[in-house]
Order: structure tokens, then sequence, then C-alpha cells
């Protein structure tokens, strides 16, 4: 056989695929069951979300869902923090507490025949968890050297003040793991109270991933998690908080985090943008891959692959329960700031004037996300997860089969009125983290006007 | 438990293993290449990493760059490079195959017509980017650079780190690619792996078609380097970091060889979770460190054994390094207690029973393959390898803590603040990284 080299071959159709049959259950306390039957390795993936995440922190208590939710694994029923390190260690566990800003997700990966006891230790920990003071000041003072040391991760003091020039107060405008001040004073009770309001069965979704029958899953569940109830609590929290609308104007439009010596500048640039909920969802999703999304996209072709400013350049669209922000990130040569900032802009600027989305961009980028969207679904923790997704931004059981058809119907207009929509040049931040002393003359000539120095805030 | 696959060589001399699971519509390419920055030279350092990144820049029949025709048939792919080895993997719906297969192919037989000088300083400039970004601007990135480099000789290849010296990846020619594509980018010292929704009489059909005819290639020297560190020594490291943290390393058994699985449960049993010996004391109750962690590193001439501890604000590393040793020689005079043992077992098949999960990508199936293809000569080592950790006892364990942590040399290095050398261990010499 000999191989013409003159043409890439075709590629030939998609095998057909079925996406993960979800099955249902809603309990008396309000818990929400979802079971999904994933035939591959012997293992049980499971994911408790529950609704609110650190938008739901308090004002004067940043953090503090974070720090609930980390204590979770630090002791219950009286036992102690290493008896259930032991105890998950000896089913071979894989307990993951992922806090959001939208909501709290605990997840739980083991093999098969330790599912019942996987299952229990779960269970325990989100209903009985100790909260003793003396692990509280444990946990608090790693987590405050966990802060000392993102004082001086660039990317890490970026991330926050890129929160915190987009949405000032407004509760997606910190990051979960909080601050120094509200963490120094955060008291035990806070945490108690906390746990009691945010940990309820009403509102929470346990899903479980695993190669059984779904009803053995959900029963199994269900026997366990039928008899938990929502404890009195002091505090009240408002689990819709994030969707409060984000300020209209942001803090800076170009604000500078001087790190003297530094050998790159961390970038970050964008405006809030959009709710999940957004009917032009799809739209984005097609926009970003062409702008910022994918490996061959505009701004990595040119920031990397043409100009050599970046080792790579991403955009997203991190929509949440309410409006989450458009944000390109990357860090980029000291050298080529100013240049870096100044081509993205201009491609950001381009895609949504008059460098419009063209149809074949539009073509490669729905084959991209639609002829891979099965790798999505490997292992039984990727399942888990996307069905928690579903859960969290209450989308329907048929959204994974109906995604693809619906991602066909996306046309290059669609696309560029989405750019013009959702992406406001005149409206864009940047946030610098890198050498003032040596990239102040390239800023000048952006045209975004003075610079604003802002302190490292943790 | 097994991979199962099916393995043949083709008359070039490159190692074909098939292995089918059909779960997903899609198709795991991988490929090896037994070359990495331990067949580099010193002032030439870089090399292997650098010419990673110019493999997806295009070859003779498609001079476009690697990405587009793959991303848009709903592939995803990548490369990395270590000491050791170089990989390369696409998962492509099956469909798409044949694309991927051509371009793998493509790129192993005919890369050196499409490669220009423009493309070349261009990947050479997103390289020193990398390291930037990586390494030098980010707290603590130096501190493995400057580890190996007092831990091997200067003409030890593990001596420098796997993406170069910024000097020399300055000073790198378009002439030094041409040599390395041939000496190491050829069948003979490949081995590519398909995994996933694909049939295995078809799947080697298909290889034979497009490597078949690509040549073998010369012989590769294998680098055989054999290490001793003289003695022990002790260095400090100031960089732009909160807390301080220390280093300890030593030599150890190289990849598969006696000792090794030991040697990965010892690192468990001192720093893996809450429960592990040194967590629990340093982290957990005395509360002087905020994290730690060890591991056993095998690389094919020789391990690293390691561990890591960053102290709590206001703690010596001083304090720090006498725990350390001091549960190191618990454990070579009493070894780890039965539970350690059992809690180890348990956790190592969990992990190998979850490496099963996945076909393709970095650690998947196909990958998995082609490591045990390259290292240990048998796609099918993965049920003996499991095996060495089940095997390992209490006493060995001992013996061989004994053997590499207690009655061998170490290098310590204690990374502190600017302007904080009081921090240090004392008598640090300080060593300059850049």
């Amino acid at each position: 056989m000999t191989v013409d080299r003159s043409r890439l071959p075709i590629p030939g159709e998609d095998r057909p695929f079925h996406f993960p049959r979800i099955v249902r259950r809603t309990l008396a306390n309000g818990l929400e069951l979802r079971a999904v039957r994933h035939r591959s390795v012997p293992i049980v993936s499971m994911v408790l979300l529950v609704p609110g995440g650190s938008s739901v922190d308090p004002d004067a208590g940043h953090g503090l869902v974070s720090m609930t939710a980390g204590l979770l694994d630090e002791g219950s029923r009286g036992q102690s923090a290493l008896d259930i390190a032991e105890r998950v260690a000896r089913i071979g566990g894989d307990l993951d507490v992922e806090v959001g800003m939208d909501a709290v997700a605990i997840g739980l990966t083991t093999l098969d025949r330790f599912f019942e006891r996987g299952l229990e230790l779960l269970h325990e920990i989100v209903t009985a968890p100790n909260l003793a003071n003396d692990d509280c000041n444990r946990i608090r003072n790693l987590r405050l050297e966990r802060l000392a040391q993102m004082k001086d991760h660039a990317a890490a003091i970026a991330e926050r003040a890129f929160a915190r020039v987009l949405y000032g107060s407004h509760p997606y405008g910190h990051l979960p793991l909080g601050s120094e001040l509200a963490l120094t004073a955060m008291t035990v009770d806070a945490v108690r109270a906390m746990h009691a309001a945010l940990f309820t069965p009403a509102g929470a979704t346990l899903v479980i991933v695993g190669d059984r029958s779904e009803d053995q899953l959900l029963d199994h569940a269900a026997a366990l998690f039928d008899p938990w109830r929502a404890a009195a609590s002091t505090m009240t929290i408002d689990r819709a908080a994030g969707l409060t609308p984000p300020p209209s104007t942001a803090l800076a439009a170009l604000a500078v985090i001087h790190r003297p010596g530094a050998a790159q500048s961390e970038l970050r640039i964008g405006h809030v943008c959009a709710a999940r909920s957004t009917p032009d969802y799809p739209n984005l999703l097609v926009l970003n891959a062409i702008l910022g999304g994918e490996f061959v996209s505009r701004l990595n072709l040119n920031l990397r692959e043409s100009k050599g400013y970046t080792y790579g350049v991403r955009t997203g669209f991190n929509l949440r329960r309410g409006i989450g922000p458009f944000v390109m990130q990357t860090s980029v040569g000291t050298d080529v700031t100013g240049p870096a900032i100044h081509e993205s802009l201009a491609e950001i600027r381009a895609i949504a004037d008059d460098r419009p989305a063209t149809g074949d961009e539009v073509a490669q980028a729905f084959a991209s996300l639609s002829k891979g969207y099965p790798r999505g679904f490997e292992t039984a923790g990727q399942v888990a997860r996307s069905v928690a997704q579903l859960a969290l931004h209450n989308l329907p059981d048929t959204y994974f089969e109906e995604f693809v058809p619906r991602l066909a119907r996306v046309t290059v207009d669609d696309v560029s009125a989405a750019a013009r929509q959702y992406l406001t040049s005149a409206k864009m931040s940047t946030v610098i983290v890198g050498d003032l002393d040596k990239i102040h003359g390239s800023l000048a000539g952006l045209g975004l006007g003075p610079h604003q120095v802002m302190a490292t805030e943790f | 438990m097994q991979i199962s696959y099916t393995k043949k060589t083709l008359s070039n001399g490159l190692d074909v293993i098939v292995h089918e699971d059909h779960q997903l519509p899609m198709v795991a390419v991988n490929i090896w290449y037994h070359v990495g920055s331990k067949n580099e030279r010193p002032g030439r350092t870089g090399f292997a990493h650098l010419f990673e990144h110019l493999m997806f820049e295009g070859s003779e029949h498609h001079d476009h760059g690697y990405f587009p025709p793959l991303q848009r048939a709903g592939g995803l792919l990548n490369g990395s490079t270590s000491v050791d080895r170089t990989n390369y993997w696409e998962v492509v719906p099956t469909g798409a195959l044949d694309l991927a297969l051509w371009m793998e192919s493509d790129r192993m037989g005919y890369l050196l017509p499409a490669l220009t000088d423009q493309k070349f300083n261009n990947q050479r400039d997103v390289v020193l980017n990398e390291r930037r970004q990586n390494y030098e601007n980010r707290p603590y990135g130096l501190a493995g650079v400057a580890m190996s480099a007092a831990l091997y000789p200067p003409d030890h290849p593990y001596h420098w780190p796997t993406i170069g010296s910024a000097e020399d990846i300055r000073a790198a020619r378009l002439e030094d690619v041409r040599e390395f594509f041939q000496t190491y980018y050829h069948a003979g010292n490949a081995s590519l792996s398909l995994a996933g929704d694909i049939d295995t009489a078809q799947a080697f059909e298909l290889a034979e078609k497009y490597f078949g005819s690509l040549p073998a290639g010369p012989a590769v020297e294998r680098v055989r380097v054999e290490a001793r560190l003289k003695e022990s020594a002790s260095l400090v490291l100031e960089d732009r970091v909160e807390l301080p943290r220390l280093y300890i390393s030593w030599h150890s058994p190289a990849m598969f060889a006696e000792d090794d699985a030991e040697l990965d449960i010892v690192a468990d049993v001192l720093a893996h979770g809450k429960t592990s010996r040194l967590y629990k004391s340093l982290v957990y109750e005395r509360r002087i460190a905020t994290d730690i962690s060890a591991y056993q590193l095998s690389r094919e001439m020789g391990g690293m054994f390691q561990v890591v501890c960053t102290a709590s604000a206001g703690i010596k590393l001083m304090e720090l390094n006498a725990a350390i040793l001091g549960a190191i020689v618990e454990l070579a005079n009493g070894g780890p207690t039965a539970a350690e043992i059992e809690r180890g077992v348990a956790q190592t098949e969990a992990q190998f029973i979850y490496r099963l999960q996945t076909v393709g990508g970095f650690g998947g199936k196909g990958d998995q393959l082609n490591a045990y293809n390259t290292f240990a000569g048998n796609p099918g080592f993965f049920d003996a390898d499991r095996q060495r950790y089940f095997d390992v006892t209490s006493r060995a364990a001992a013996a061989a803590v004994s053997r590499w942590l207690i009655d061998a040399p170490s290098v310590s290095l204690s990374v502190v603040p600017k302007g904080r050398r009081d921090l240090a261990l004392p008598g640090a010499t300080e060593v300059q990284v850049s």
C-alpha cells in the first residue's frame, strides 16, 4: 500500500455515540438524586453539589464558604481528621472538595467494591462534620500561609486583582479562598452557622455514576440520605447573591501591579459579560473557539505562532449563574508587554468589527467542538461532573444529546452578532502584573489612558 | 489485570502496539521517540524540548501547522519531553484515524524539508517565554534546576533541566536541529500505540501503510552514565518567596530496578496524605510546616528520591531537617508498620485501576503501553509493575531506606526569602541559578 501524500485524508463519518442516560429521583427532604450507569472500569464516582459557592460569603467574611467546605473532611462524628483520611485511604478513595463562585462540589471516586463505604463517608462528612475549634484554627493557619505564598505567584495575583477590578464589592469580586483579614477574624461559630445554612438537602443534588443498575445506586443513596434534615442556623444566606447585576463600569481600564524584576508580564483582559443562561451560549462557544479558545485560535496564532510573544494565550466566557466575565489570559515577555496588549485588544476588537468570523472559521470551530464532544464522557468522574453541571444550571437531562444539533445551527451571522453584543472594546479592562519600571514606556501608546497602580491585596 | 494488546515490529524497526476499547468512538494515537534531554550535550541543552515544538510546525507534505486539520476533525493533541523520552499523541474520532496517522508519519519521515529559519526563530522565542513563565517567574521555580545541577556532575545528562539553559536555547542553530532529527527521529527509535475504537488487524494494516516505507534510521546508542554523589552538600537559594522551603534529594534506583517500588511506598508512608508520618507530625500535630511531599522519581539511568517541605512562618529549616531525617532513620530501623503497608497497597491498587479509565492523552492506556514498551521492553508490563508494589515487605522497605537514604550522601537545598539566609540550614553554600 502506498500513501497519497499530495493531500490529507478526509475523515470518515462519525460513529454514533450514546450519551449518558440520567435517572432521577427526588427525596422527601428535597435532595435531588441522579444516577448514570457507566460501563467501563469498576469505579464509582459521586458528586454532591450544593448551590451557593463563595458568592454567598458574608461581606465581612470572604472565605467562609471555602473554609466551611474545607473543614468537612477534617473530622466527623467525633472521629479525627486522621481517622477520616485513613478511611479514605483504605478504600483507595479520591476525595475532592471544590469551591467555586456558584457552588460547592464534594466529589469522591472509589473502587466499585467500596461504593457503600464511600457513600457512607461522603454522607457523614457532609451531614455530621465536627467543625471543631482546634481544627478550624489549624486549617485557618494553613490557608493564611497559602495566601502568603500566593503573593509571589504572578498568576494568582492577577486572578485576584482582575476579579476585583471587574466586580468590585459584587459577590463575584473575591475569590473563594478569601482574604487575610476575613480569615483571621473568622470564628468557628460562623463556620458552624454557615454549615447549617449551606448544607441542606433542599436544593442539593447527589450524582452517582458507576457500573451498577441505576436503581441500585439510587436505592442505596435514598436509604442513606432520607433522614438528612436541614439544621437550624443563626445565619441567613442568599443563594442567588451572584445573580445581582455586576457594576456597569470596572474599577480601572488599565491597572498595573508592580513586581520589580519580574521575568514576564502576566496579563488579564476582559469585562463582565453574560450569564450561563443566555440563549446565545452556543454562539459564544463558537466565538470563543475562533478568538482564543483553541491552539489554532486567532489570538494564539498571532501572539504565539506569529510574534513569539508568549508560550500561549487563552480566552474564555466564564459564564456563571449570574453574569460572568469574558477573560483573556496570557503571560508575555516584559519587553513586548505593550505590543502584546495592543495586539490582543486589536484582535478582540476586529472580530466584533472589521474582521468578523468567516464561514471557514465557524466550520472549523463547530467541527472541533462537536466531533470531540464524546471525549468528555470517558470516565465516571467526567460524567458525574457533567451531570452536576446540568443540575447547577437547571439544564434538561437531554442536554448532552441536544448539544451538537444545537451547535450545528450556529451561523456566521450568529457569531458576528454575539461578538458585537458580548465583546465591547471600550469596556475592556487590562490588568498587568509585571515590572512597571520596564513596561511603563510601552503603556502610554496603547490609548487606554493613564494606568492605575494597584497594590497586591490578599 | 492487564491492558490487553497485540504488538508487532515493522521491518524498519517501528514497534506497533494495538489495544482495543470500544467504549468511545475515538482512537488514541501515541508515539514515543526514545530521546530526551539526556541525549543532549553540555552547551547544547534544551534541544530535545525545543525540537518537540518544531514537530508541530508542519512537514513536507503538509506545511501549514500541525493543529488545524486535527482540531477540525475533533482531535485533541499534545506532546511532552522528559529527560528520557519524547511523546506525541492525538485522540481522534475513529473516522479521522487515517488523518492522524498520515500526519504523524509525515513528520516522522519528512520534517526537515519544511523546516525554515523563520519557524525555528519563532519557536525559540516561544520556548524562552515558556521558560520564563514556568521557571523564572514562578516561586521556587528554579529549585529543581539547582537540585539537578548539584546532584549530578556537569557532564552527566541529568545535570541540566529538560527546558535547558536560556543561554543554550538562544545559541541553538538550525543545523543542530537537522542533526538531532537525523540521529533520533526515525522508525527504529520509536514506538507507536493505537488504542481505542479500532480493529486490531486493521490497525496493523494502517500502521504498515503509513509508516512501513519510512527508513529505519541509524541505530541509537543508549546513554549510560553512572553517577555517584561523592559527598553530601547543602545549598541555599534566595528567591522571591514568602515561606522557606527545604528540598532533600538522594540518588535512588532506576525505573523498575530493585528497591524502586519499595522507595515509592516509603515516599507514601513519609508524606502522602494526612496519615503519613511527616504530614501527621509536622503539619497536623506540631504545625511547623505548611506542606510536605516525598517521591521516588524513577528514571532510566537512575532515580532521585526527594522530600520537599515548606516551613510555617517563623520556622527555621533546621527544625524541619531534623524531623525529616529522624523519620527516615526510624523507617530504616523499623520499616513501615503492617497497617502502613496495607494502606499503601490499597492505594496502589486503586491507582492502577484508575489508570485504566482513559485510552489517550498523557497517562492514558496508549501512553502506558508505550512507556512499558520503551522502558521495560514489554508493553504488557502493567501487571508485573503492579505486582512489584504488592510484593513490598516492611523488611525490604527498611533495607531500601538504609541503602539509599542512610548510607548515602544527599543534597539539601534551602530556598529562602530574599535576605533571609538565617532561615536556611546552617553552613549552606549559596547557589546562583538562572
